[in-house]
């Protein structure tokens, strides 16, 4: 293990469960257990648990807080009723992307929210120099564990962890429930297209809130096989698709960017002048896979972008990417090529997500019969 | 890490190719250390039959969910034979390395190539001290 890597309170069931570790993040975290490919499936047909303990979690609390967090997402936030959840951009000044989070109504004037683990101090700073006197921001990531429990079954095992009944939540909203007595924050969110929860609990029941999981058997599945499920989805990673200096708007996800109202950097965003790339799914043709960095071509072999995200797709069974190229060779069935320096890969623009028969947005009551 | 000695009826390279002696060819794979290493394989680049090959250079590529590597080959000579199957369903690599998983066949090798390579118990001395 690398000097200085931080730990999540799963580490130890993971090396128990010989694990492949490796940093993330500034997290020595899993990348795989049985096996990407085993996981991936697992995920799409039963049930997977995911250790997400490294993300960072801030209650921001206070009269003016949602006119406050209005202001640093550009989702909207006022507008959101207590029990639902949104996902949306932390921006910079010029436009581009700091974190992406989601943001919890708790109550009228307060709020939950997660973000990514390698961001989480800055975003912290970030948000905290830009809210009123009068609202507050706590981090809560140290005492906070996290744990997605994503698949078709997830939904009827993760009933029977829980004291209160499931049955009426719906996708992006959230309860509390109890799990062994204690308080839970459940959510019906998370970062593979499938139907599922992300829970959080406190450190003191996440270990045995995974180890209940896997007794009642979900497989553990780690971040080899969480970043094929989010590709499959069009999903965006920070560092991949979403950066500092990428202009949010470029990458498409309209739903996460309110367009009636002004948000640090929006002056960029929602300016169409401002947004000169798009980002795109490409489907390749083959099982080769492009990989970030790759240049991608036109039919005359000009550079017109680069790829951001790429990998063989299990479920599809040949290669996916995202990428930006210019604005004018994204429209759906462009043909393009990609270089990954030792092939060339062919690979038309398709529409997202690659994968379409992801269960996250169906009816929970489905899953429950 | 599987703890199974590797198979004494072949020899290894340091970087992790097998080479069987049969009917005068050079049938090559990946160990099984490799293909644990690598995880799920979902790709493989087969060199073309009759290309001429030399010892320790790249001729063929693997890939697998998370990354790329070049297969070498373990002696000069001729390529005679590829394993085609692994095209549609390069994941036998990994269920069955040493069998199945067969990449390619060299003809009109050197014999002295093969004679410098690692046996098994020398190659599984290898990968322990390489972790």
């Amino acid at each position: 293990m690398q000097a200085g890597m931080n730990k999540t309170f799963l580490y130890n069931s993971h090396l128990s469960l010989n694990a492949k570790m490796a940093p993330f993040g500034g997290y020595e975290m899993p990348i795989q257990y049985e096996g990407i490919l085993a996981e991936h499936f697992a995920t799409r047909s039963k049930a997977t648990v995911f250790d997400t303990c490294h993300m960072g979690e801030f209650l921001i609390a206070g009269p003016n807080a949602a006119q406050d967090l209005d202001k640093i997402l550009s989702c909207p936030v006022a507008l959101i009723k207590s029990g639902q959840c949104r996902y949306g951009f932390i921006c910079n000044q010029n436009g581009g992307v700091q974190d992406d989070q989601i943001v919890y109504r708790l109550e009228e004037n307060i709020f939950f929210m997660v973000v990514n683990a390698s961001t989480q101090d800055n975003d912290f700073e970030w948000i905290k120099s830009n809210i009123s006197p009068r609202t507050s921001i706590k981090n809560l990531s140290r005492k906070t564990g996290k744990i997605d429990f994503q698949g078709p079954l997830s939904v009827k095992l993760i009933k029977q962890l829980l004291r209160n009944p499931i049955d009426d939540l719906k996708y992006y909203h959230w309860m509390h429930n109890f799990y062994n007595n204690k308080k839970v924050l459940l959510s019906r969110t998370g970062y593979t297209g499938e139907i599922g929860f992300e829970i959080y609990l406190d450190e003191k029941q996440t270990k045995s809130f995974w180890d209940d999981c896997l007794s009642l058997g979900a497989k553990p599945a780690g971040l080899g096989s969480r970043d094929t499920l989010r590709l499959e989805m069009g999903y965006p990673l920070y560092g991949h698709e979403l950066g500092q200096s990428r202009n949010a708007a470029e990458s498409g996800y309209a739903r996460a960017i309110a367009t009636d109202k002004q948000f640090i950097g929006s002056h960029v965003v929602l300016d169409p002048g401002c947004a000169h790339d798009a980002l795109c799914g490409i489907l390749i043709e083959g099982r080769r896979a492009a990989r970030n960095g790759d240049s991608i071509c036109d039919a005359a072999s000009a550079v017109i972008g680069t790829v951001s995200s790429g990998s063989f797709s299990p479920s599809l069974g040949c290669a996916i990417a995202m990428g930006y190229v210019k604005k004018e060779h994204s429209g759906i069935g462009t043909r393009l090529v990609i270089n990954t320096g030792k092939a060339r890969l062919s690979g038309t623009v398709t529409e997202m997500p690659f994968y379409k028969q992801a269960t996250a947005r169906k009816k929970l009551s489905d899953f429950l019969r | 890490m599987s703890k199974s000695p590797s198979p004494g009826d072949r020899k290894f390279t340091k970087t992790h190719e097998w080479v069987k002696i049969e009917g005068g060819k050079a049938i090559v794979g990946i160990s099984g250390h490799a293909q644990e290493a690598l995880g799920d394989i979902t790709f493989i680049e087969l060199p073309a039959i009759g290309k001429k090959v030399n010892k320790a250079e790249s001729c063929s590529v693997i890939e697998s969910v998370k990354a790329a590597s070049d297969i070498y080959a373990p002696v000069s000579g001729e390529i005679a034979e590829v394993n085609t199957s692994l095209e549609t369903a390069p994941e036998v690599i990994n269920k069955d390395p040493y069998q199945r998983g067969w990449l390619f066949s060299i003809k009109n090798f050197d014999a002295a190539d093969v004679s410098g390579l690692m046996d098994a118990a020398a190659y599984d001395a290898f990968v322990e001290s390489e972790k």
